[in-house]
C-alpha cells in the first residue's frame, strides 16, 4: 500500500461531544505555553517527552474539550503519568491552577489502569476509604497477614509487579489512632484544635497522631478528634472519583465545624491541600459551599500552626542533629508551606543541609508507587542520591507517603539515614526538655 | 518512501518510545510559545549526533520536511511545521559534554537548558551571558537558532557573540564543525551564518560557547514612573550621559498588573512605568554608577527608586520582568508578540506610536522591553473567541512594525522572524538581498527541507516557485 506521510493526519472530530466539552474549565485560558513548567516537572525532566510535562497535559485538555483529539487510552496515560505533585504550579508566572485542570479530565476518565485494577482502585476508593471501620479492618488483615509471614510467602509465588508493591508496604502496627476523643491542654489553655486522624495516618502512623497531640497538648491547646470524621477524600479526588470526594468532604465538614476548633490540624500534607480546596471542591453544592470554605479557611498543616502560634523552644540536644529535609509536594507546591517547617527544624537547633531539589516529588505521590512503579522508582533512585550528598543522619518529611517511600529508598539504596515526621523530632525533643 | 517503511526505520534508528503519530501525542508539538498551530505527522526524539544524521537521511529519501524543535518556547512559530512532516525534537541531547575553565569554553548539546550552563560554572565563577527572559526553560539549540538575545545584551551583546564554534548535521546527512574553540577561525564565517538561521540551513547538534566571568559587584535598581513618556525619556538620557548599564529594562502598568496577578511580588500597581537598571563591576564603579543613575531617574520625575540591597532582592526584580510575558495568561488567554527595534533615540518618540496604535484599533498592550536596546516587545493582548478581535490584534501589530522599520529599526531583535514575520521581510531587504539569502539556503538545503515556509517571504531558490502564501496561511491562526 502506498500510504502518503500525509494521510497520517487523523480527520478531527466534526463537533466536540458536550461530555468532552465539559473539559474547557476556565482554569485552561490562563495558559500561554510560555514552557516554565518543563523544568520543574518531574515526569518531564526524566522522559523529555512533552506529552508527559504540565504544558503538555494542558494542550492535551484543551485539544481534548475542542473534540480535537480523543480522551483515549493514550491520553489517559500522559494524564496519569502526572504525579500531580504541583510543582508546575509554584514556577508558572501566569498562576494556572494545573491540579485543577488535571482533576477534571481525571474525572471524566475515571481511576486509572486496566479494569481489574480501576475495579479494586474503585472499590477501595468508594466502599474502604470512607469507613474507618473497613479502615482498621484491612489495617488489621495486614498487620495479621505480614506476622505470619503470609505475604512473604504469598510473594514468592505472585508475579514481579505485585511482588514489588508488597515489598514497598511497611509492617502495619496492631494498633490504631482513635477518633471521638477529647485531650486537654497542659497549664493555660490557649485553644481548641481539631485533629484530622486521617485514614492512612491513623492505621499506619498511630505515634505521628499521638505525638502530635502531646505536641499541641503542650503548646496549651485541647485537642479534639471528632467521632464522625472519615478520609478526606484526597486519594479519591486523585484518581477520578471527585463524587465520592465531595461525600466525604461534606461528612468532615459536618464533624469538624460541630466542634467549633480554632483550627483544623492536619498532619498529612495531601489531606490538609484537599481540605484547603474544599471550598472549590463545593462550590456547586448550595447546602455546603460556605462551610466547606469555613473548614478550608480553618485548616492548616501542623507544622504551619505550631510555627505560626510560636510554640515552646524545647531543649537542645548537645550536638546538633544533621538533618535535611523534604518538601512534601502538598506542602511545599500545594500549601506553599516552605519557610515553617523549616523555622521549626532551626528551633530544634538541628544542622539542616540541604538537599538539591529538595521540592522535587520523592515519587510516592500518594498511590503512584504503586501505579507508577518504574517512574516512581526512578524519582526515588535521584533523591536517594540527592540525600547521600547532604551527608544527613536524618531526613525530615512531614507527611506520611514521603517517610514511607523515603524510608523503603533508604533501605533498598543502603543510604543509612532515620526517616522521620517532624513532629516526632518535635515530641522527642520536648520528652528531654 | 512508503509512510509504514520510514516511521519502521525511524523507531529502529532512535527507539519506538521516541517516534510519536498518534494525536494524543503530537498534538502537543503543534505551537510553541507563540500561538500559530499546525499538527505534525511524525514527531522524532534523537539522542546522539549519528540518530539526528540519521533521521534526515530518512526524511530526504522519504521527501518529508523536517522542523527541528528545542523546548519550544519561540515566539515566532519558527518551531511550529508550516508544511507537516517530522518535528525533530531535540530535548534528550541535553548533556553539558565538557566545561573548560582555563579556556573559558563550554561544548553543549543543543537541548541544554540555557540556566543550566550558569548553575553548571558558576561554582568557577563564570557564567553564560546571553540571558533570554525563558532561560529557564529555553534551550541553546533554539537560542542559536534564533540568535537570541535578553536583558544582559545592552552589556555582553547577543548568542551569536557568545558561539564559537558548532556542530552540523546537512541536508544530506553529513555531519560538519564550523569554526572551534579559539575566537578566529580562518575562511568564512560559518558559525555566524548559522547562528540565527532559524533551522532552515541545518540542524545543530553542539555549540561551543564563550563563558564570561562574573563581575566583582552588582547594583540593581527599580525606578518607579507615574508617567510614561519621563520613563522612556530616562531611558535616553542614560545612553546620553554615557552610561552604559547591563541591562535597562521597561515595563508599562499593564505588564505589572500582570506579573503581579500571577505572582506578587511587590511591583507598584499604580505606576505608569518603571524602569529595571542593573550595572556591574567593581565595587565603587557600580556604587558610583547608582548614584548617577539615580540622579538621571530623579531628574525625570521617578517617584522612587529602589535599589536592591542584596541578591534575594535582585532576584525578585529579576523575577517579575523574566516572567513577565508567561504572567501574561492572567489577562487574556492568548497573546500577540511583536519584537520590532528602533534607534535608542527614537524610542520616547515610537512608544508614543504604540500606544497610538493600540487607542486606534481597540487593543491592550502591555509593554515590556529590553528599553536600553531600543528592543520593543509590545504584547497585543486577545481572546481569539472574541469575533473579529484577531484582525485588530495583526492590523495593530503590523502598524507597529512599520512604524519600527520607518524609524529606521528591524523586524526583530531576537525571537525570529519564524513563520509570523516573513511576509514583513521585504519591508527591510530589496528583492536582490532577499535573493541572495535564497541562494545561501539553495547551497545548503536545495530540496528546501529545513524547517520549510519560515523566514523568507516566498519560498527561495527557483524563481517560478511562488506557491507558498505571502502572508500566514489562514488555518495557522488559532
Amino acid at each position: 500500500m502506498s500510504t502518503d506521510v500525509h494521510e497520517l493526519i487523523r480527520k478531527p472530530p466534526e463537533a466536540a461531544n458536550p461530555r468532552l466539552a465539559a473539559l474547557g474549565i476556565p482554569e485552561l485560558d490562563a495558559c500561554v505555553h510560555c514552557g516554565f513548567c518543563l523544568q520543574a516537572c518531574p515526569t518531564y525532566r526524566v522522559t523529555q517527552l512533552e506529552p508527559e510535562s504540565p504544558r503538555g497535559r494542558i494542550h492535551l485538555v484543551a485539544a481534548a474539550s475542542q473534540g480535537r483529539i480523543e480522551t483515549n487510552e493514550r491520553f489517559a496515560s500522559h494524564l496519569y503519568l502526572c504525579l500531580m505533585c504541583r510543582a508546575c504550579e509554584t514556577v508558572c508566572p501566569s498562576g494556572v491552577q494545573y491540579g485543577r485542570i488535571a482533576e477534571a479530565a481525571r474525572e471524566l476518565l475515571g481511576p486509572p489502569g486496566g479494569p481489574v485494577a480501576r475495579g479494586v482502585l474503585r472499590f477501595v476508593l468508594r466502599r474502604v476509604l470512607p469507613s474507618p471501620r473497613r479502615v482498621r479492618v484491612a489495617a488489621r488483615l495486614l498487620h495479621l497477614a505480614q506476622g505470619l509471614g503470609v505475604i512473604r510467602l504469598a510473594s514468592a509465588v505472585l508475579p514481579r509487579r505485585f511482588r514489588e508493591m508488597a515489598a514497598l508496604l511497611p509492617p502495619v502496627p496492631a494498633r490504631s489512632f482513635p477518633s471521638g476523643r477529647a485531650y486537654p491542654a497542659v497549664g493555660a489553655a490557649r485553644g481548641r484544635v481539631v485533629l484530622l486522624s486521617g485514614c492512612v495516618m491513623s492505621v499506619m502512623f498511630p505515634e505521628v497522631q499521638e505525638a502530635t497531640v502531646r505536641v499541641l497538648q503542650r503548646n496549651g491547646y485541647e485537642v479534639v478528634t471528632p467521632a464522625g470524621q472519615i478520609c478526606c477524600g484526597s486519594l479519591s479526588a486523585h484518581n477520578g472519583e471527585t463524587a465520592s470526594a465531595r461525600a466525604m468532604a461534606r461528612r468532615n465538614i459536618d464533624a469538624f465545624l460541630a466542634a467549633a476548633p480554632d483550627a483544623i490540624i492536619v498532619t498529612a500534607a495531601g489531606c490538609g491541600a484537599t481540605m484547603k480546596g474544599y471550598g472549590h471542591l463545593l462550590k456547586d453544592d448550595e447546602a455546603y459551599a460556605g462551610r466547606a470554605a469555613q473548614v478550608a479557611a480553618l485548616t492548616r498543616d501542623a507544622t504551619e500552626f505550631l510555627d505560626g502560634i510560636g510554640a515552646d523552644p524545647p531543649r537542645r540536644t548537645e550536638a546538633p542533629l544533621r538533618v535535611t529535609y523534604q518538601d512534601p509536594c502538598h506542602l511545599a507546591h500545594g500549601q506553599k508551606v516552605r519557610a515553617q517547617p523549616r523555622a521549626l527544624l532551626s528551633l530544634l537547633g538541628a544542622d539542616v543541609a540541604e538537599m538539591d531539589g529538595a521540592d522535587r516529588c520523592c515519587g510516592s505521590a500518594g498511590i503512584y508507587n504503586l501505579t507508577h512503579p518504574e517512574m516512581s522508582q526512578t524519582l526515588l533512585a535521584e533523591k536517594m542520591e540527592a540525600i547521600r550528598r547532604t551527608g544527613a543522619e536524618v531526613v525530615v518529611a512531614p507527611n506520611p507517603g514521603c517517610v514511607l517511600q523515603l524510608r523503603y529508598g533508604a533501605a533498598r539504596h543502603k543510604v543509612p539515614v532515620r526517616v522521620v515526621h517532624l513532629i516526632d523530632l518535635l515530641d522527642e525533643a520536648y520528652a528531654r526538655s | 518512501m512508503p509512510t509504514k517503511l520510514l516511521l519502521e526505520d525511524l523507531r529502529r534508528l532512535v527507539g519506538p518510545a521516541y517516534v510519536l503519530t498518534a494525536p494524543e501525542d503530537v498534538v502537543v508539538y503543534e505551537q510553541d510559545g507563540s500561538f500559530m498551530r499546525v499538527m505534525p505527522q511524525i514527531v522524532v526524539l534523537p539522542a546522539s549526533t549519528e540518530e539526528v544524521a540519521g533521521v534526515v537521511r530518512l526524511a530526504a529519501a522519504a521527501g518529508v520536511p523536517i522542523v527541528p524543535r528545542g523546548a519550544g518556547t519561540g515566539l515566532a512559530g519558527g518551531a511550529v511545521p508550516a508544511e507537516g512532516g517530522i518535528v525533530l525534537t531535540l530535548a534528550r541531547m541535553n548533556r553539558i559534554l565538557e566545561v573548560d575553565v582555563a579556556n573559558r569554553v563550554a561544548v553543549l548539546e543543543p537541548g541544554v537548558v540555557n540556566l543550566d550552563v550558569s548553575k553548571a560554572v558558576a561554582p568557577h565563577g563564570l557564567f553564560y551571558a546571553p540571558d533570554p527572559s525563558s532561560q529557564a526553560a529555553c534551550s541553546i539549540g533554539g537560542n542559536v537558532a534564533n540568535n537570541s538575545g535578553g536583558p544582559h545584551t545592552l552589556a555582553y551583546g547577543v548568542t551569536v557573540n557568545h558561539v564559537l564554534g558548532v556542530e552540523v548535521v546537512l541536508a544530506d546527512g553529513s555531519v560538519v564543525t564550523l569554526g572551534g574553540r579559539v575566537p578566529d577561525t580562518p575562511g568564512y564565517d560559518l558559525v555566524g551564518l548559522f547562528v540565527g538561521s532559524e533551522g532552515t540551513l541545518g540542524i545543530v547538534t553542539k555549540a561551543i560557547v564563550r563563558l564570561m566571568a562574573a563581575r566583582e559587584a552588582v547594583g540593581t535598581m527599580l525606578a518607579i514612573f507615574d508617567d510614561f513618556d519621563a520613563a522612556t525619556q530616562t531611558v535616553t538620557d542614560v545612553t546620553a550621559a554615557g552610561i552604559i548599564p547591563a541591562a535597562l529594562e521597561m515595563m508599562d502598568d499593564v505588564t505589572i498588573r500582570a506579573v503581579e496577578r500571577g505572582l506578587a511580588l511587590g511591583f507598584p500597581l499604580d505606576a505608569a512605568a518603571v524602569l529595571l537598571i542593573e550595572v556591574e563591576g567593581v565595587r565603587e564603579h557600580v556604587d558610583e554608577a547608582v548614584s548617577r543613575l539615580r540622579l538621571l531617574c530623579e531628574r525625570r520625575g521617578a517617584r522612587a527608586v529602589r535599589v536592591a540591597a542584596d541578591e534575594a532582592e535582585r532576584t525578585v526584580l529579576w523575577k517579575g520582568r523574566k516572567s513577565a510575558f508567561g504572567a501574561m495568561g492572567t489577562l487574556a488567554p492568548s497573546y500577540y508578540v511583536h519584537d520590532g527595534v528602533v534607534p535608542r533615540s527614537r524610542l520616547p518618540e515610537i512608544m508614543r506610536r504604540v500606544r497610538e496604535i493600540a487607542a486606534d484599533h481597540g487593543v491592550l498592550i502591555a509593554n515590556v522591553f529590553h528599553a536600553g536596546d531600543g528592543n520593543l516587545h509590545p504584547n497585543i493582548l486577545f481572546d481569539f473567541r472574541n469575533a473579529g478581535e484577531l484582525d485588530r490584534v495583526i492590523a495593530a501589530g503590523e502598524a507597529i512594525l512599520r512604524a519600527c522599520v520607518d524609524a529606521g529599526g528591524s523586524l526583530t531583535g531576537e525571537h525570529g522572524i519564524g513563520l509570523e514575520k516573513r511576509a514583513y521581510m521585504s519591508w527591510l531587504f530589496s528583492p536582490a538581498d532577499l535573493a541572495a539569502m535564497a541562494a545561501i539556503k539553495g547551497v545548503f538545503d536545495p530540496a528546501g527541507r529545513f524547517n520549510p515556509a519560515k523566514l523568507f517571504p516566498t519560498p527561495p531558490g527557483c524563481g517560478e516557485a511562488q506557491r507558498a502564501p505571502a502572508r500566514i496561511p489562514a488555518g495557522l491562526w488559532i
